[in-house]
């Protein structure tokens, strides 16, 4: 069956290592925080201005001064920092987050991303989103397989504006995990019940399928 | 101690006209110049450019001025949370620049560095780089963007003193400290105007000197756009 929003997440948080530090995009990303291990040690960026941001505030405790970058009032955990957007962005920029987790409209299999924009229908803006991926080395797209339409979201080529080029190595679907190499999209495993077949319909792009592809282990 | 206090909003404002680039602090609603909008919309300024994060709500913030069309362009890096914005936009009465956020961060801080530009690689390869110089180090390409020219800078801290030194609370820091002195004029308004010499030298986040005037803020209305919480078990 393929996955929900909180098995994406339940996916992706199996990527982050101890020592990391996180940037966690807005929609499926942001739940990923509640699915890392608790034996490890991470803390979590959000590009506003905080590093060691914690979970939702008692009811009554919300400080309209700490919020995230989805302008969500939250807390922080011992040890955390607050920053100005220059010296956030230098964390970015800089290379100093390990792992960036965002969502997608759509990916190539070049690795180009698109995100920001629908020309002719509402354009919100990119946010932080150019800068995180035009900088970051490790970045992994949460996403559906497919759009509303049922149309793939893992094309040879982006139709919509771009938000960066060549810069997505992993993407973890409804449907399967990818890597991102030699502009195509490499199978490396299936959501619990779904075919190999069904990963093919649903992908536009060159997918390259080598040998046996296990079932994701979600605990 | 040179000082930078003004007695009121009024006074702080004095010299903003219509045409004027303005810089304003904020993240969403956190952090934003409250009292400097308020007097924006009652000076009725028209077409300024505002270079602000965000546009606000439609009733708060940046919004404030939107509804009394008094903006002609907005430098901004995510502008979703606005329907009189959308409206503007689409019908072409408001012109829009949309900045990576880092990018928007940076083009203050250079302003406020003497800096005339840098390279950056956000934005390399889209559309925001379209027509831009880009060049390669070290096997990247970066793209060349200039620092901003504004008039005046309206920021928020929580607190601050009459030699213009200011401290942030929280994430409502953002962009604030950037702006300080990345315009002609850069006003400040502090929740708590606290004695000279109150304030730790240790613990001063933006120093005076890139501080012009400072007054004393009245009635923070301090909104949350999204409320957040869990419960207590």
């Amino acid at each position: 069956m393929a996955l929900d929003k909180n098995g994406i997440a339940q996916r992706i948080a199996q990527e982050v290592q101890d020592g990391f530090y996180v940037n966690l995009g807005i929609g499926i990303p942001t739940l990923v925080a509640n699915y890392v291990r608790t034996d490890i040690e991470v803390e979590f960026q959000s590009e506003n201005g905080v590093l060691g941001m914690g979970p939702f505030p008692f009811e009554g405790e919300e400080d309209a001064d700490i919020i995230n970058a989805g302008k969500q009032t939250i807390t922080t955990l011992p040890g955390a920092s607050f920053f100005d957007s220059s010296l956030s962005f230098a964390m970015i920029r800089g290379k100093h987050v390990d792992l960036t987790i965002l969502g997608a409209m759509e990916v190539a299999e070049n690795g180009d991303i698109a995100n920001w924009k629908i020309p002719g229908k509402m354009v919100k803006g990119m946010g932080g989103a150019m800068d995180l991926v035009a900088s970051a080395e490790n970045i992994i797209v949460a996403m559906m397989h497919t759009n509303k339409r049922g149309e793939s979201k893992l094309l040879k080529q982006c139709s919509l504006p771009l938000t960066g080029v060549g810069c997505v190595t992993k993407v973890v679907t409804s449907l399967a995990v990818l890597e991102v190499k030699n502009n195509q999209f490499h199978l490396l495993e299936r959501a619990p019940g779904v075919s190999v077949e069904e990963i093919q319909k649903g992908t536009a792009g060159t997918l390259i399928v080598n040998g046996e592809i296990p079932e994701m282990i979600l605990s | 101690m040179i000082n930078k206090k003004v007695k009121n909003v009024q006074e702080a404002l004095q010299g903003v006209q219509s045409n004027m680039t303005l810089m304003l602090g904020g993240f969403g609603l956190c952090g934003i110049p409250e009292n400097a909008i308020a007097e924006l919309v009652k000076l009725e300024v028209r077409a300024v450019t505002c270079i602000s994060n965000n546009a606000g709500i439609d009733d708060f913030g940046l919004g404030r001025l939107l509804q009394k069309k008094q903006i002609k362009k907005m430098i901004s890096s995510y502008v979703g949370e606005n329907d009189e914005f959308e409206r503007q936009m689409l019908s072409g009465e408001l012109e829009v620049e949309l900045t990576p956020q880092g990018t928007l961060a940076e083009k203050c801080r250079a302003a406020q560095a003497g800096f005339p530009a840098f390279y950056t690689p956000a934005g390399y390869g889209t559309e925001v780089a379209e027509g831009k110089e880009t060049r390669e180090f070290d096997g990247k390409m970066y793209v060349l963007e200039p620092a901003f020219k504004a008039d005046f800078a309206f920021v928020k801290a929580w607190k601050g003193d009459a030699a213009g030194n200011l401290v942030f609370k929280g994430t409502s820091r953002n962009f604030n400290p950037n702006m300080c002195g990345a315009a002609t004029i850069t006003v400040a308004e502090v929740e708590e105007l606290v004695p000279v010499g109150t304030l730790d030298p240790d613990h001063v986040h933006i120093p005076g000197i890139f501080v012009q005037r400072i007054f004393q803020g009245k009635n923070y209305e301090k909104r949350i756009e999204q409320r957040t919480v869990r419960k207590k078990q």
